[in-house]
């Protein structure tokens, strides 16, 4: 499989990465690079193979439902580009 | 008095408790050979305040006699480490002048002991890269030159600082991580020893991640005992990681010197790869040699999947950095580039804060995980994974301790030399060390001899599951076999 330019802007705007029209051509032969390479795995058989979802064999941990961190606002927006009090600041996004 | 810099871990903690030198003094030693090193540019942030402030206290503890078991000893830490109210940034330019409010797990328990820690050490940009040529800082030079050259080379990488930084003598030991090689490789490529642990054996909080169900951390270190005294403080349960595995921690120094006697090494037959340089087959028959010598038994093996662990990889680590990533936002941290509406702050801010490394494989892992696409690329790739692994549990159900391999198919090669046209070229760096990674073994690399230009090279030693200790005892009769490399200082 190869992806064509069209596919190329549309892979950026999934990723919310600005591309503009002059990196299309040269970010499409690096990716069908990519894909061309990855092709090889079409040749193996996966038959009743379970696709893996842990490397370890171990159970799911799981935590009890209680509160046991918070109050830390001050950290949380201390490396924040633009703030106002606790609040994260970001361009009108409704109307 | 010698050199302090030119010290093992394991010799610096002697000399240290017999108070023939203080740590302040190890410290400074080691502030002073950064400082001259800057041409290296394997550190992205000293902090001289901070290391002489630590030593001082570690000096203290010595003096009261509750030294802990890396007391005094400084060391750099991966840029990728979160350490608190010093700068983190992943070598990206997104995280900007990012200060983390908190401490990674694994820095926390090294200071618990009492490391010391000279700065910060460069990498590839989010760890993506295997020459340390991604990072925003710029490429790091291997102190390891050809000989009657003055070309510099690469360190490896992602791991890149790390390595460079600890075969140059800037720091005793690093930390660093590992998601296809990026511990194993730069390990190779500097004469260094490096180990990437079994998947869960390490916490992975407060590390920035790349691909969670790859990355781990683990040591770089001068000797296969320095790498096990490191890894004793770094390894161990974390209730923050839900992955890490709550298994007690062994005393890795103890496997150093344990007979290797019987143990069962495979050689897998899948990794003599056609055109391989002759002296890396050489180098991996003499270590094979050196293990036999030791009582060790040879045994081919065979790991029919090996060829497909690269491009499962890069199906797979893409597919979860694509998502790992996509918390920067420039919304809550790091760099903001404006837009006309959200849309665009987010477009813009990604396209200026990522580099074109990060931003490919974002990009190959969005497409790999968009509608449509799943099943044909990121099933199929977990699904090849579930068989890479089972080569390997098939090997250990045949009584294989360890299987021994080359660390990487060349030695160090010069700064913008490879991967310019194909990304793919770069990649390859990593075929004998991803297949680790994508079945979640320990591995070792160990220096074990010299090109024909006088380059070191590594072999590579994998475990069954939690049995690094294994690693450690193989590791030092190879160590032991074929001497330790320093660079000559050109610096």
């Amino acid at each position: 499989m190869s992806v064509d330019a069209t596919t190329v802007r549309r892979i950026a705007h999934l990723a919310r990465i600005a591309v503009s029209e002059d990196e299309v051509p040269h970010l499409q032969g690096e990716l069908n690079a990519m894909l061309a390479f990855v092709e090889q795995l079409s040749e193996v058989n996966v038959e009743g193979v379970e696709p893996m979802t842990s490397v370890t064999p171990m159970q799911m941990k799981k935590r009890l439902d209680v509160v046991n961190d918070g109050e830390i606002a001050d950290d949380i927006v201390a490396n924040a580009p633009a703030t106002e009090g606790h609040f994260f600041l970001v361009p009108k996004v409704v109307e | 008095m010698t050199d302090l810099t030119s010290l093992t871990l394991a010799e610096a903690r002697k000399g240290l408790a017999a108070k023939t030198f203080t740590s302040l003094e190890l410290t400074d030693a080691h502030l002073s050979a950064i400082e001259k090193a800057r041409v290296l540019n394997a550190f992205v942030m000293e902090t001289p305040d901070q290391a002489r402030s630590m030593a001082r206290e570690a000096d203290g503890k010595i003096a009261k006699g509750d030294a802990g078991p890396l007391a005094g000893i400084p060391l750099g830490i991966k840029d990728l480490f979160a350490t608190k109210g010093v700068r983190t940034t992943a070598c990206s330019k997104i995280l900007g002048n990012f200060v983390p409010t908190y401490e990674s797990t694994i820095t926390s328990q090294l200071w618990r002991d009492g490391a010391v820690m000279l700065g910060k050490l460069n990498n590839d940009e989010f760890a993506m890269g295997s020459a340390n040529e991604t990072s925003c800082f710029g490429p790091v030079a291997n102190p390891w030159r050809r000989e009657g050259s003055n070309t510099n080379l690469v360190p490896g990488g992602s791991s890149g600082g790390s390595a460079s930084a600890v075969a140059a003598l800037l720091c005793m030991g690093a930390t660093a991580t590992d998601t296809g090689g990026s511990i194993r490789q730069p390990a190779a490529f500097t004469a260094t020893v490096g180990i990437k642990p079994t998947y869960g054996r390490c916490s992975r909080w407060g590390i920035v991640a790349f691909a969670s169900s790859l990355d781990q951390a683990g040591p770089i270190a001068r000797s296969v005992r320095d790498s096990a005294m490191l890894l004793r403080s770094m390894a161990g349960h974390d209730p923050k990681d839900t992955t890490s595995v709550d298994m007690p921690v062994p005393d890795y120094e103890a496997a150093i010197g344990q007979s290797v006697k019987g143990k069962r090494i495979g050689i897998p037959k899948e990794y003599r790869l056609d055109g391989m340089p002759a002296e890396i087959e050489k180098l991996w028959e003499a270590g094979a040699a050196w293990l036999k010598a030791a009582g060790a038994e040879l045994v081919e093996v065979s790991l029919p999947h090996t060829k497909y662990a690269l491009p499962a990889y890069y199906i797979v680590a893409p597919a979860e950095a694509s998502s790992n990533l996509a918390r920067y936002d420039g919304v809550r941290y790091g760099l903001r580039e404006q837009g006309k509406n959200i849309n665009e702050l987010y477009e813009n801010t990604r396209a200026e804060g990522f580099g074109a490394e990060v931003r490919r494989r974002v990009m190959i892992g969005t497409y790999v995980l968009s509608a449509g696409y799943y099943d044909a690329y990121y099933l199929r790739a977990q699904k090849v994974r579930t068989l890479i692994k089972k080569d390997f549990e098939d090997c250990f159900a045949k009584g294989v301790d360890a299987i021994l391999t080359p660390a990487t198919p060349s030695a160090a090669f010069g700064i913008g030399e490879k991967g310019g046209a194909d990304p793919v070229e770069m990649y390859l760096n990593d075929i004998f060390t991803v297949t680790v990674n994508m079945a979640g073994l320990p591995g070792i690399a160990v220096p074990a001899g010299k090109d024909a230009q006088g380059l070191p090279l590594g072999l590579q030693l994998i475990g069954r599951p939690f049995d690094e200790e294994t690693l450690f005892s193989l590791g030092e009769v190879i160590e032991q076999a074929a001497g330790r490399f320093t660079p000559a200082r050109w610096w």
